[in-house]
């Protein structure tokens, strides 16, 4: 079905309700930034479980910030089946729940996970990249010889469901990012079939100048404007 | 017996070394703890210009605490200096792979007779995930490894064959160390440099890697 070319602007309760058990969520984010924390706590509200998770950081909870942030909340919260990420560092509870075999966390190089995005929105089946070759990481994966050196064969990675963040959009859905909140969702945009957008403010059609417009409408579905959680106040 | 230092002189001594001979224009990448040291010990007239993962080009000090909104990867608030710019993730990780980084400077839990690289993870007590380390240092032109040369238990960080998880294999390019300056010469160790105060035969023989003595091995004041 093709998109709106207005983007709705819905509830952030309506928008979590694309997001059923079993469902392949991408969030877009990096440590604090551009993350969109309006919808994952209305995810965590509504309490779905079993979310097959796509997330390039486990974000913050750990013994300087012991409350949950962000996607922590869905981790600690038990939300999540299965994560595929690159750091999970500052989360200690997520740490933990990994090596008592609590929860599978597929742990890849972050150039890898990025460019498995991008491959899947470019409608590619594949890349050799020479990252983690001759590293443990190396075993459970294809590896191909070009040119003389070794690469390893990486495979794309879609979601059915994307919830991103940017700082501002028109109501036919084109973005702009603000600083390093732009990260992942760019590339997160694209690798998904449906994508919501979680915003500071939407402007009227033709108000983001077309040359400044990073994330184009088309592969945008639905806008939610940003809610008044302490970290989303603060990007 | 080997100088004794301070873990802050220690660390010190490591980050200014290393930012001696970084070069004017070059593009950096720093990983945590001892490299973080680094932007304190730009020599004058000496112009760096530091990437992040998480898309920041010409990263300097923070101007508001509070600000998220520009961070470094590691979530510290952080201005961009005139002339910087911002990419997404696939940017910079292409930035950082496809050889447009001059030279990074990780910390290391241990760096090897073959210059590989373990630095992320150690089996069954920390597994954070190698983030960016993996593609920055088969990306870099140039890997620097920053790492106090013994372990808080007192062993040697410099081994023959690290026993941890590689970040990388073959990556490293200069290791320093609060006591020395070792450089990989076509896959081979030497040790071209010890700190004001260190004998050279007694350093060689408290470290594991088998080190070739240079040349032209010089005693630097640090």
């Amino acid at each position: 079905m093709a998109k709106p070319f207005i983007k709705p602007i819905i509830s952030p309760e309506e928008a979590v309700r694309k997001v059923r058990e079993g469902t392949s969520l991408m969030l877009g984010g990096f440590n604090y930034g551009g993350v969109p924390y309006t919808l994952i706590d209305a995810l965590f509200e509504a309490g779905t479980k079993d979310i097959d998770l796509i997330c390039v950081d486990a974000s913050h909870c750990n013994d300087i910030t012991p409350e949950p942030v962000g996607v922590a909340k869905l981790i600690v919260g038990r939300r999540i089946r299965s994560m595929t990420a690159s750091h999970i560092g500052l989360n200690k509870y997520a740490q933990e729940m990994l090596l008592r075999g609590e929860i599978k966390i597929d742990l890849i190089p972050m150039g890898t996970y990025v460019e498995r995005i991008r491959a899947k929105g470019a409608g590619l089946g594949g890349f050799l990249t020479p990252t983690g070759v001759g590293t443990a990481y190396e075993k459970g994966h294809e590896t191909v010889e070009a040119d003389g050196r070794k690469y390893i064969l990486e495979r794309p990675l879609g979601a059915d469901v994307a919830f991103i963040r940017a700082y501002r959009s028109d109501t036919a859905g084109n973005l702009i990012y603000y600083g390093t909140g732009r990260n992942f969702n760019p590339v997160i945009a694209m690798a998904a079939d449906i994508v919501i957008a979680e915003v500071d403010e939407v402007l009227a059609a033709g108000d983001i100048d077309p040359d400044d417009v990073v994330t184009p409408g088309i592969l945008v579905d639905a806008l939610v404007l940003k809610g008044d959680n302490p970290y989303a106040a603060r990007t | 017996m080997l100088p004794e230092l301070s873990e802050d002189e220690a660390r010190a001594g490591i980050a200014k070394r290393i930012a001696s001979e970084l070069e004017d224009g070059a593009v950096i990448n720093l990983g945590i703890g001892i490299p973080q040291l680094i932007p304190n010990y730009i020599p004058q007239g000496v112009k760096l210009i530091l990437q992040t993962e998480n898309g920041a080009i010409n990263a300097g000090p923070a101007k508001d605490r509070y600000d998220l909104r520009v961070i470094d990867a590691g979530g510290a608030p952080i201005s961009i200096l005139p002339g910087g710019s911002f990419v997404a993730c696939d940017v910079s990780f292409a930035i950082m792979r496809g050889g447009h980084v001059d030279a990074t400077v990780l910390g290391a839990l241990q760096v090897d007779q073959e210059g590989s690289l373990a630095n992320w993870m150690i089996p069954n007590v920390r597994v954070p995930g190698m983030g960016g380390a993996m593609d920055i240092v088969v990306g870099a032109k140039k890997v620097y490894a920053a790492t106090r040369h013994f372990s808080s238990a007192g062993k040697c960080k410099l081994v023959k064959k690290c026993s941890l998880p590689l970040t990388g294999y073959g990556v490293t390019d200069v290791i320093v160390t609060e006591y020395c300056v070792i450089r990989n010469l076509d896959g081979h160790m030497f040790l071209t440099e010890v700190a004001d105060g260190v004998d050279a035969e007694e350093l060689l023989r408290l470290t594991d890697m088998e080190l070739a003595v240079s040349a032209e091995i010089k005693t630097v004041k640090r």
